[in-house]
Formats: C-alpha cells, sequence, structure tokens
C-alpha cells in the first residue's frame, strides 16, 4: 500500500502547484522508499532510466529552423495563402487537416507533423487568418489546432503496425502467455479511428457554425 | 552508421547553443539558471552515457531544482518586428514554405527509404535519423537562400526554447519515474486494490474498472505507456480475457486508445498539451486540453462501448 504514496503526491503536487520536474522527482524518492529501497539505487535507477529516454527529448533540434523561417514571415505567408482561397473556414481547413494527419500517422509517418512542426509554423496562423476574429485576444481558434493536431496523431499511429505502442502491447500480452501478431492488435485501432474523426469533425463545423452566428450578430 | 550517437550528438549541439545564448544574454535576467538548465541537457545528450546512472541521477535532481526554484528565464527575444515579416512574406513569396516541408519530405522519405539501409541508417532509429538529417539539411538550404548570421536560427530557436522551458522534461521525466514504479512494483498493489473494488462476475463493472483505470492512470503518469502495463495486469488479463474469454487483441487496443484520451486530458501529458500552448503563445497553459476534452470524453464513451460490445462475442 504505501508504495502508491508517490501516486498521491503527483496528485497532491499537482493541486499545489509545484514545479512538476520536483514533484516527479519526489514520487520516484518516496515510492522508492516505501518499496524499501536505499536513496542511493533510487538515484540510479532514475538517472538511467532518464538516460535510456533521452530520445523524447530529442524533437527540438527542430526549433532553429521554424524559429528562422518565422523570422523571415513564414506564418504571414501562411496567412496570406489561405485569406485567399475561397469557401476556407476553420472547421473545413482543420477537417482536412485531421484526414491529413490521421492516415499519415497510420502509415506510420507520425513526426511529419506536430505542434513544433506545422501546427506553430502554418496551421495556426492559416486557422487564424480564417476564422478572422475581432478579438486579438481570443485565442480558441489556435487551441483548436493544437487539438486536432493532437487527435490527429492518437487515433491514427496506432493503426500502424510497427508503432512503439503496438509493441509495447505485443511485449506485454507475451508476458502473459498470449501471443499476439501486431496487426490483430492494429485492426483494432480502426473503429475508434473512425469514431475519432467523426466526432471530431462534427465538432469542427459546430466551430464553424458558432463563429458564422458571431459574426452575424449585430454590434 | 546513423544512429542514436549522431542524433544525439546533434541534440547535445543545439541545446548547447540554446545554453551559451542564454548565458551571454543581458536581456535575460536569469540567464545563468537559463544556460545551466539547458546545459546540463546538452551535457546529458552528449555524455550521458559516460555519466553513469548514478551521476545521471544526480543530474536530474540538479535540473529538477533549477526549474523548482524558478531559475529558467525568458530572453527580450530580438527579432523582427511584425511589419517587417509582412513584407518579407510578400517579397519571398510561397517559397518560404519550402525550407519548411524539407523536415516533413526528409521524415517521409526517409521512414520509407531508410529501412533498406541498414549499413548507412540503425534500422530501430530510422525515424529520429531521418528527422535529424532533414533539420541539416532544412539549415543548408536555409543558410544559402536566407543567407542568416551563423548565430540567427539559434537565437531564433532558442526564443521558441524559452517560451517552452521546463515542460520540454517533463515527458522524459515522466518516463524515468514509470521506471522506478516498476521497480516499486506499483502495478501489482493497484492491481490488488482494483480486483477488490470489482464486483465479482460483472463484465461491465470490469470493463468500466478497466477503461475508466486507464484514464485516470494515464492522466496521473501523463502517458497511456506507464498505465497499460498496470491495467492489463490488474484487470485486463485476470478479469477481461482470462474471466470473461474476451479478445485480448480487442482489450489491449481499445485499452490503450482509451489511456490516449486520458492523454488529451492532463496537463502531465506535457509535449501534448502544455508545450503545444507555450509554442502558441496562450495565455492559457490548458488552452489545449479544454479545446480537446469534449472530444476525448465523447470517444472515452465510445471506447468504452466498443470493448464491450466487440470484446466479448
Amino acid at each position: 500500500m504505501l508504495v502508491l504514496s508517490g501516486i498521491a503526491i503527483i496528485a497532491l503536487g499537482f493541486m499545489l502547484r509545484f514545479n512538476p520536474l520536483l514533484v516527479v522527482l519526489a514520487s520516484a524518492l518516496v515510492t522508492g522508499l516505501a518499496a524499501g529501497l536505499d536513496p542511493h539505487a533510487i538515484i540510479a535507477a532514475f538517472g538511467k532510466a532518464f538516460n535510456d529516454n533521452r530520445y523524447v527529448t530529442v524533437i527540438y533540434i527542430v526549433l532553429p529552423v521554424i524559429g528562422l523561417l518565422e523570422r523571415h514571415g513564414l506564418q504571414e505567408r501562411a496567412r496570406t495563402v489561405i485569406a485567399g482561397l475561397r469557401g476556407a473556414t476553420v472547421g473545413r481547413l482543420l477537417i482536412v487537416y485531421l484526414l491529413f494527419r490521421q492516415v499519415t500517422a497510420a502509415l506510420g509517418l507520425t513526426s511529419i507533423a506536430g505542434p513544433a512542426q506545422t501546427v506553430r509554423p502554418l496551421i495556426a496562423p492559416m486557422a487564424d487568418a480564417v476564422a478572422d476574429l475581432d478579438d486579438p485576444e481570443d485565442e480558441r481558434i489556435k487551441a483548436m489546432a493544437a487539438a486536432t493536431d493532437n487527435v490527429g496523431l492518437l487515433f491514427g499511429e496506432d493503426i500502424f503496425i510497427a508503432v512503439s505502442s503496438i509493441l509495447l502491447m505485443k511485449g506485454i500480452l507475451e508476458g502473459f502467455g498470449i501471443d499476439l501478431q501486431p496487426f490483430a492488435l492494429s485492426v483494432w485501432a480502426i473503429p475508434t479511428a473512425i469514431a475519432a474523426f467523426l466526432i471530431h469533425s462534427a465538432r469542427l463545423l459546430l466551430l464553424d457554425r458558432r463563429l458564422r452566428r458571431e459574426r452575424d450578430r449585430p454590434v | 552508421m546513423i544512429g542514436l550517437p549522431f542524433i544525439y550528438a546533434i541534440a547535445g549541439a543545439t541545446f548547447a547553443a540554446y545554453a551559451l545564448i542564454n548565458l551571454f544574454d543581458r536581456t535575460n535576467r536569469k540567464r545563468v539558471g537559463s544556460a545551466a538548465f539547458w546545459g546540463l541537457i546538452a551535457l546529458s545528450f552528449i555524455a550521458g552515457n559516460r555519466l553513469g546512472d548514478f551521476g545521471n541521477g544526480l543530474l536530474v535532481i540538479a535540473l529538477a531544482t533549477i526549474a523548482g526554484l524558478g531559475g529558467i528565464g525568458r530572453s527580450g527575444g530580438a527579432t523582427t518586428t511584425p511589419e517587417e515579416r509582412r513584407s518579407e512574406a510578400v517579397r519571398r513569396g510561397n517559397r518560404l514554405f519550402l525550407p519548411a516541408l524539407i523536415i516533413p519530405g526528409a521524415a517521409l522519405i526517409g521512414t520509407l527509404a531508410f529501412r533498406h539501409f541498414p549499413t548507412l541508417v540503425d534500422p530501430k532509429q530510422v525515424t529520429l535519423a531521418s528527422l535529424t538529417l532533414g533539420v541539416l539539411i532544412a539549415l543548408v538550404a536555409m543558410f544559402l537562400w536566407l543567407r542568416p548570421t551563423p548565430l540567427a536560427p539559434y537565437r531564433e530557436g532558442r526564443r521558441l526554447m524559452d517560451s517552452i522551458g521546463w515542460a520540454a522534461l517533463l515527458p522524459q521525466m515522466l518516463a524515468s519515474l514509470g521506471a522506478v514504479f516498476a521497480l516499486a512494483g506499483v502495478g501489482k498493489v493497484v492491481g490488488g486494490i482494483a480486483a477488490q473494488a470489482i464486483p465479482s462476475g460483472s463484465l461491465i463493472g470490469a470493463a468500466l474498472a478497466y477503461g475508466l483505470g486507464m484514464v485516470l492512470f494515464t492522466m496521473i503518469m501523463g502517458n497511456a505507456f506507464a498505465a497499460f502495463p498496470v491495467m492489463i495486469a490488474a484487470i485486463g488479463v485476470p478479469l477481461l480475457i482470462q474471466g470473461h474469454h474476451g479478445d485480448p487483441a480487442i482489450v489491449a487496443a481499445v485499452g490503450m486508445l482509451t489511456g490516449f484520451c486520458g492523454t488529451m486530458m492532463t496537463p502531465m501529458a506535457a509535449n501534448f498539451n502544455l508545450v503545444p500552448a507555450a509554442l502558441l503563445d496562450l495565455r492559457d497553459r490548458y488552452g489545449v486540453i479544454r479545446a480537446q476534452a469534449p472530444t476525448a470524453l465523447l470517444l472515452l464513451m465510445v471506447n468504452i462501448g466498443l470493448l464491450y460490445y466487440l470484446g466479448f462475442r
């Protein structure tokens, strides 16, 4: 029972607004101590796992490319292009992006898009330009662009057989003596992927309608 | 061969640039803290394998301490003005998109092609290697075309990195916490509690506990990968697969996707939620979570329904 105190620390630390990095570290220490490990062993175990998981943080090497292009007007160009498209709406633009993200993720191409690679430099400014809101402080559109990227990735990638979550499931089930082919797992990601597309697209169309109504309202 | 050592060397050099630019930037009031934070990450990438397990642990403690004491600052970030950008956007036209497309393009071609060249690129690191090469090609192309000063890309990259701040490191920290949880046997304890809480013989009870448990644990750990081993061992295998003869493929696959619904609703999943909010300069740190929570909740119900109606025929 005592080893669960680490989970309580995460929840509590978050509610009290401590820095999450410190909270995670405290949780690891307490959990380890509760399990009877000595501090040296806990720190070493955490350090080893940290070193093994460095690949998680590699993505930030794209920032110089994105930052430099922004310096030279990439976001402004994205706005101009989309503003020239007739019939473009926030909803339609993001539905096309959602489909693109789901299909490419399902083919294993998870890193061709993302918050740093596509949402900040291209999709968010485009959506913002199409919406053409009166209030520059309005963050709804940008937030929805990032949300759409997440939905597309999370509910597309599991259809690809070699993605890490499929391999994790296969490995863990093997530990219970259940032998499954990756394909059997990835097939069952398809119903949820379709549901995700339908649900999120419907919400995007509703967003369109809400924006239209706000625009038509006499000031 | 291009593998992790090459990729980590590039990452280390990039973070070292972020650190050094901060160190010499007088507009950042916390420049020493910022430089130390990004510098330690650079050290981890470059020399992590030589620091030893305990050394890496101390490095993590130092990183968390700097972040916890509020030691990371932001620069004034000298960049171009909106007017300059607009006029350059007009002048350069759609060619501005080409360098931006190099990274996705390289990731696409590399992921498809490198599998056939196992001597050239480590087959296990195809995606990361393609991404890294894409960044290098894009940088070369931009130096030739836009002729920035040598440091300009890194100054601009540092501007974005500073706006993300400590949240950049949270996913790696949580992955490490998962390793300590596994060592301490947290999963077994949770499983014991869950087994007692579910009314015996109730399929809907077990399916609900499994699905909601995935969501809850994912929200705490920030990652469905950490929740899955716990919940499949606690409820999935003993109750759903063995007890109610559920289809293991459906129980596992839909269970994981149910966890992903939790990913969309927790700030602990920093890379999905906090980092995009920071990158888009949202004042509401939870803006992205708010935008996607309705989708997540509806999808959660769909998933539990799929599990219940398809998993036990």
